[in-house]
């Protein structure tokens, strides 16, 4: 035990220093002012004492943009969430019931796609999406449409982009709940009578509902502070926080306000960072 | 069964099409990424002829070096803390950092990350410029959380009675390390390095934050072309990247499999 617990000291204090002291700064700079100077905001401890200023928080509520992109951004995180359990949920399952031999390889064929550049990955998706892409190109090919569709650039792309890139995150959690769930109980029920999707609602769903809690959050969190996906899938219109912050601190050099941005981020994603700390904690 | 069938054609389309259609477009001999118009490898002789693309190559491949090996060490120091030390502040913490840093949204780390270099090399004057060194210290901070997780879930299997003999015959808490739990992790030490390097490899958000003028990585390079559109010559980078990261998971898995025939011949069968 001793020995874990010196080790154990490197990693504590490398969080410390690079993880939770940033985070204090992103309060701090948040109630600091804009100035123009090297760095660009103004100390908290100036000339006359305290300087804590809610300027930055006050800009938030000005322009109805920085609602709208948290709200986009929940939104349009909260769809691709679904729609990746929709899309992970069977490919799990059946995964987690094929022949033994089969797990392995399949369960890799997964994973493999998420070592591969998630960059190039989105980049791969404007090149379906596109007016003369790979979809349009097949659904005219089979004569469903006669133009090209408008498939890039807009919510939907941002979606499906979410929805893809994370996948392999949500497939993983579900298959680690559904290859351990007890077939007894399937078996018992059915010597009951209880039909196939009797069986599947009241014994092989609930018991996954850890799974899906935990897959739901790995893609939810991170999709709600994405900046890739909308900056190349999405159109002008398209708003969420991540790419707001990045460009509050890259085109506006705004730092105060960055940091405010980023501050209510982290305050909308408390409730499930946590739930996602608890569910961690519990599985060891 | 017909039903888990489709699921996995469908779901394993949706996976690989994409990525597939990259690797065939980038031997397209056409400017026009869509029109196929004969085999070439035209763009991957332009790629070699980049200098800025090579560029930030090396500096990507030497970030994600250094990183691959402080991540792994320091997620192995907080595997075997979370694994087995049960309560106590050191626990919480790390347990705590770890966890958010898998999931945080990298805008927000790496601006928090950009915001404490400014604020150490004001108070300390370190790290003074922003380059190389603060993006593989940003590297580590999340790498190492991901590191945690893979060697942690093989601490969990482990069976710990290797250990105990080991102690029983007298061996001090660090040759037991260094003799039996180094060894007997170290499938894990290697996925949790290959996946550290990968994360390092493949940051943009965190690296265009706590990077400074004049040190661009490769995700950098590629997303400044890709905003402009799909090019030919990304595709071939694409394609080239893909086939790295194939050829990886061959090797360790070869790895992997050759240790675990060499095991089986040296130990007795249980059975």
């Amino acid at each position: 035990m001793k020995t874990e617990r010196l080790l154990g000291w490197l990693p504590f204090l490398w969080l410390v220093l690079l993880a939770a002291v940033p985070f204090i700064l992103l309060g701090k700079v948040s109630v600091a002012e804009q100035i123009v100077a090297q760095p660009p905001f103004t100390p908290l401890f100036g000339p006359d004492g305290l300087q804590v200023s809610a300027a930055a928080y006050a800009g938030l509520t000005e322009d109805d943009l920085y609602l709208r992109a948290y709200l986009g951004s929940l939104r349009l995180a909260g769809i691709a969430t679904l729609i990746c359990l929709l899309m992970a949920y069977p490919m799990a399952y059946a995964i987690a019931r094929a022949p033994e031999r089969w797990r392995l390889p399949l369960l890799m064929a997964v994973i493999l796609p998420f070592w591969t550049s998630f960059l190039i990955r989105v980049y791969a998706m404007i090149g379906i999406l596109r007016p003369n892409g790979l979809l349009n190109q097949a659904l005219q090919w089979l004569g469903v449409i006669e133009q090209p569709l408008n498939l890039l650039h807009n919510d939907p792309a941002v979606v499906v982009g979410i929805a893809y890139a994370y996948l392999p995150f949500m497939v993983l959690p579900l298959y680690a709940v559904l290859a351990q769930q007890d077939r007894n109980l399937i078996d018992a029920a059915a010597d009951l009578g209880a039909g196939r999707w009797r069986r599947f609602v009241t014994i092989t769903l609930p018991l996954s509902l850890p799974g899906i809690a935990g897959g739901c959050l790995l893609v939810f969190i991170p999709a709600v502070g994405e900046f890739v996906i909308p900056a190349l899938l999405g159109g002008p219109d398209t708003l969420m926080v991540g790419r707001v912050i990045w460009n509050e601190f890259f085109v506006n050099g705004d730092w105060p306000r960055a940091s405010a941005l980023a501050v209510v981020m982290l305050l909308i994603l408390v409730v499930p960072l946590l739930f996602f700390e608890r569910l961690l904690g519990r599985r060891s | 069964m017909a039903l888990r069938i489709l699921a996995l054609i469908i779901g394993f389309a949706l996976l690989y099409i994409p990525i597939l259609s990259v690797v065939v477009y980038s031997f397209n001999a056409s400017r026009l990424v869509t029109v196929w118009a004969g085999f070439s490898t035209q763009w991957y002789g332009a790629l070699f002829e980049n200098r800025q693309l090579l560029q930030a190559l090396a500096l990507s491949l030497r970030i994600a070096l250094v990183n691959a090996f402080i991540a792994t060490a320091l997620g192995t120091c907080a595997a075997l803390l979370l694994a087995r030390v049960r309560r106590g502040l050191l626990r919480h913490v790390v347990a705590a950092g770890t966890a958010t840093m898998l999931v945080i949204p990298e805008v927000i780390l790496g601006f928090a990350l950009l915001l404490s270099f400014v604020t150490f090399g004001e108070l300390i004057g370190w790290p003074g410029n922003r380059g190389a060194l603060t993006v593989t210290l940003s590297h580590i901070t999340f790498s190492t959380a991901f590191a945690a997780v893979i060697i942690r879930a093989r601490l969990a299997m482990m069976d710990d009675t290797f250990e105990e003999a080991a102690r029983d015959l007298g061996a001090g808490p660090w040759t037991v390390l260094r003799t039996v739990t180094l060894p007997l992790l170290a499938p894990a030490l290697l996925a949790a390095w290959l996946l550290s390097f990968t994360l390092s490899f493949d940051d943009l958000v965190i690296a265009s934050f706590t990077s400074g003028p004049g040190s661009s990585t490769l995700p950098m390079q590629i997303y400044a072309s890709v905003r402009l559109g799909v090019s030919p010559q990304i595709n071939a980078l694409a394609t080239l990247m893909i086939g790295a990261v194939a050829i990886g998971i061959l090797i360790a898995t070869w790895i992997l499999q050759r240790r675990r025939h060499k095991n089986e011949a040296r130990l007795p069968s249980p059975h």
